[in-house]
């Protein structure tokens, strides 16, 4: 507890120099990204001519249409799917108490702690096999497997905290497993879905070393994995570089301010759950 | 077992099913043929040899490989201690702020990082440092020219350089969840405390650090877990270099396996990675369930 006068003026301007700490590198790339495309960047200023057509230009070379569509085709099977086998799996282990769930719960909260690393070399020659390398089914097959054990760690969480009564007197209305998860189970699990969703689609439009490993042709990545392609081809148009990250960040700082309540909250629980 | 009985454990099997099966074909399979490379000598493409330990004898004595693991150990200062003492200090601003605008906006732009593409952190960050960058001009400005110099290129500074970036990116998250937390801590505590006349820092170290100690546990886990296996910062920003000064362990695998032709040793360098992870992660779990 500050109570002195001083203390409170130290505190605020601490603070501010922080804020202003996290914000300067994003704008200093944004000064960057605005000085003329061909010339290397000199510090951080606003120009007195910025050129905003960097950012037509990096859009345009950076094919970001195809990109947006190949992130959003990823984003599409990935997010609904990884959702589905996690509320079921979390709906057999919350609340229908499985013989034998415990095993899978060990074997999952382990997960839970595998690097990408350590698996990625296998998950080369096993992608290969299956002839999808260079596909987007090469981002997508893999990450909703990777995304299995918070996923399922998650729903659980949500299933367990359901009274059983509900699905007692659901029963004894003569309605079955199925009948009862969809009609009873599924909307009550709606804002534990749409937390999770949240972090799904955000860390799948984050994923770089996926597809920087098994995906060769930055058009089928993901929009973090195609940036990380340009950085090698735009080494003498830093401008453009940095207006293609720029790019890049827009979604998810879009998503970011729109769900901010959302987000946050998902982000702190799943940190505390996971 | 009862007809009925039998039929709900079906049941119960079949919604475990799809999950169990993506789980152990895309990251146990895997995980265990990793495993199994780890004792070959293979270049990804001929035939291969089995070597026994020798990968793992390779990593443990070969001084390139041993650099990123303990580049990745020195990271754990960046991506750990700093956040979470900055995000103490930071949250404990925040809460004796009045609600409004102020704290609010506090909040927001101190998780933006945690949001942006570590990528593009990574490439915002390279231009900080660079020759021409920001850093160097906010120290020539204030008369510290002498100071600048290439940042990510010096062989002294490179990996705080890159460090600093993790704490640039986590900080944010420590902050809130911390805040989370004190806000559940009760404010009759903190009154008690007062009354007996405890000071300042004597009510942070006795009401506050007990009340978010569950909170420090889970970024402590968090953290620990993305400095050992950090990549993408790296790989945007230094590649590893100057020399072996920034190399980890998510690298060099990326390197050995993809770039260099040694499969098995890359392997090998992956399961010690996951076992480093381990060792780190279980104890911290375990000293906090049993202060519990």
């Amino acid at each position: 507890m500050i109570t002195s006068r001083t203390e409170v003026v130290v505190g605020r301007v601490v603070l501010i120099v922080i804020l202003i700490l996290t914000v300067l590198p994003l704008l200093s790339m944004l000064s960057a990204a605005l000085q003329p495309a061909d010339r290397i960047p000199t510090g951080f200023a606003w120009p007195s001519d910025p050129h905003w057509e960097n950012f037509v230009t990096a859009f345009t070379v950076g094919h970001v249409w195809v990109l947006l569509g190949s992130s959003l085709l990823i984003v599409v099977v990935v997010v609904p799917v990884s959702l589905l086998f996690a509320t079921l799996a979390g709906y057999a282990l919350g609340n229908l108490r499985v013989k034998g769930g415990q095993v899978v719960l060990v074997a999952m909260v382990l997960g839970l702690t595998i690097p990408f690393e350590a698996i990625v070399i296998p998950l080369y020659y096993q992608i290969t096999s299956y002839g999808v390398l260079n596909t987007q089914w090469a981002i997508i097959l893999p990450l909703i497997g990777l995304y299995m054990p918070f996923g399922v760690f998650w729903m659980r969480a949500h299933f367990i905290g359901v009274p059983r009564e509900l699905s007692e007197a659901a029963r004894v209305d003569g309605a079955g497993i199925l009948q009862e998860f969809r009609r009873i189970q599924i909307p009550l699990a709606r804002p534990a879905l749409s937390a999770l969703g949240i972090l799904l689609f955000l860390w799948t439009w984050n994923q770089f070393l996926l597809p920087l490993v098994l995906v060769d042709d930055p058009d089928k990545r993901t929009m973090a994995g195609a940036l990380g392609a340009f950085q090698g081809q735009y080494i003498d148009t830093l401008p453009l570089l940095f207006a293609a990250a720029l790019i890049v960040m827009l979604p998810t700082i879009i998503v970011y301010v729109i769900f901010q309540r959302q987000f946050v909250k998902a982000l702190l629980q799943g940190a505390v759950k996971g | 077992m009862s007809r009925g009985a039998r039929r709900a454990l079906l049941a119960g099997w079949l919604f475990l099913l799809p999950a169990v099966a993506a789980y152990l074909l895309f990251v146990l399979y895997p995980l265990l043929t990793a495993v199994q490379y780890s004792f070959y000598k293979w270049n990804g493409i001929g035939a291969s040899t089995w070597v026994g330990f020798n990968n793992y004898v390779q990593i443990f004595t070969d001084p390139t490989l041993l650099a990123p693991i303990f580049n990745a150990l020195i990271l754990i200062i960046f991506f750990t201690v700093i956040p979470i003492v900055s995000g103490l200090v930071l949250a404990t601003l925040i809460r004796d702020m009045r609600p409004g605008p102020f704290a609010t906006t506090a909040r927001t732009v101190l998780f933006l990082p945690q949001i942006v593409p570590l990528v593009a952190a990574g490439i915002a960050w390279s231009w900080m440092y660079a020759q021409t960058g920001t850093i160097n001009q906010i120290l020539n400005a204030v008369g510290l020219g002498f100071l600048s110099r290439s940042w990510l290129a010096d062989f002294g500074t490179a990996l705080p350089a890159v460090g600093l970036i993790g704490s640039w990116v986590l900080t944010g998250l420590c902050t809130v969840l911390l805040l989370t937390g004190m806000g559940k801590i009760d404010p009759a505590l903190y009154e008690a405390a007062r009354i007996d006349g405890a000071g300042w820092l004597r009510l942070f170290s006795s009401v506050t650090l007990p009340g978010v100690r569950q909170e420090i546990t889970v970024l402590v886990t968090i953290t620990v877990i993305s400095a050992l296996s950090s990549f993408d910062i790296i790989y945007t920003t230094t590649k590893g270099g100057p020399g072996t000064t920034t190399l980890v362990p998510g690298i060099s695998i990326f390197r050995l396996a993809f770039v260099q032709g040694q499969v098995g040793l890359a392997s090998a360098l992956g399961v010690v990675l996951l076992i480093l992870v381990l060792a780190v992660v279980l104890p911290v779990q375990r000293i906090s369930r049993e202060k519990d």
